[in-house]
């Protein structure tokens, strides 16, 4: 069973540039073919000032840092055990090449499901651009099998 | 991107599916670089056998990603308003992942005309590997 100390926990904080490269390595990643992911004209003529993330995106923020794979050693959860269980984005605005995100998360619930077998641990966080303007809000709740 | 009227949709409508291609090993090496998340479970098949598993296995971000694509793909992203998933099963080397999507409901969210569409990630043995839900908003 995680402790329950955990909850109230805050991650340290990350910040992720958004890059032109990178998201067209994303876009391919994912197989993503619509041009407004990897072509400037076509995102500017969207209305984009420049190539925007895509909706899963900004989950890198948290890889990127360290700061996810830091919580599961204060948490020790091995690579081994862990699933991803949800995963929810509310969104406020786009997030463009040249906007930096930085994402503040939280551990806002532990608990343990069918007698101990799993651990679920809540994190929210919320991702604001280099003007203080909300981005998204995200929502992760990950499992561990014992 | 013609967006979709909110006066034209109806409940019940689908959105049009996303076939991926099977999932192999290049495509977990690309996404574990494009995406951050460098745990080897993914891309080391010995790292996926010391965790007791038979082999590497498709990221949840990457089926996340596949599914909010037949979102974008009906509606330009600055419509969508919120996005989550479940993940309810190992994608497995080989599963070629079918994306869909249904409109379940129109609604009114925070002064907006709304729909509520439901997702869903089906490989080819039809084993359901993620569920979601997509709320976007339209003119």
């Amino acid at each position: 069973m995680i402790d329950k100390k955990w909850i109230g926990h805050e991650l340290p904080v990350s910040e992720l540039p958004i890059e032109r490269g990178r998201l067209r390595l994303f876009a391919k990643a994912i197989g993503e073919t619509d041009p407004v992911y990897s072509d400037l004209p076509a995102a500017r003529a969207a209305g984009y000032p420049d190539l925007p993330a895509p909706p899963t995106f900004l989950f890198a923020a948290e890889l990127d840092s360290g700061a996810a794979f830091g919580l599961l050693e204060d948490l020790d959860i091995p690579f081994a055990r862990l699933l991803h269980g949800e995963q929810r984005f509310d969104y406020h605005r786009a997030a463009c090449v040249g906007d930096t995100v930085t994402v503040r998360s939280i551990v806002t619930d532990v608990y343990a499901r069918k007698n101990g077998a799993l651990d679920f641990v809540v994190k929210t966080s919320r991702a604001t651009n280099q003007r203080q303007e909300l981005v998204a809000e995200l929502r992760t709740t990950l499992v561990c099998r014992r | 991107m013609n967006t979709p009227r909110f006066d034209s949709v109806r409940v019940g409508d689908e959105l049009p599916a996303l076939q991926m291609p099977p999932v192999d090993r290049a495509m977990l090496a690309l996404f574990a670089g494009a995406s951050g998340d460098h745990n080897p479970i993914h891309v080391d098949t010995d790292a996926a056998r010391r965790a007791g598993l038979p082999d590497v296995f498709a990221h949840g971000m990457l089926g996340m990603a596949w599914v909010g694509r037949v979102v974008t793909g009906w509606a330009p992203q600055s419509r969508l308003r919120r996005f989550d998933a479940r993940f309810q099963g190992i994608t497995h080397l080989g599963n070629a992942i079918r994306c869909g999507g249904r409109v379940v409901e129109k609604l009114e969210h925070q002064g907006e005309h709304c729909v509520r569409i439901e997702l869903r990630g089906t490989n080819q043995f039809g084993q359901t590997k993620i569920v979601g839900e997509a709320l976007v908003a339209l003119p």
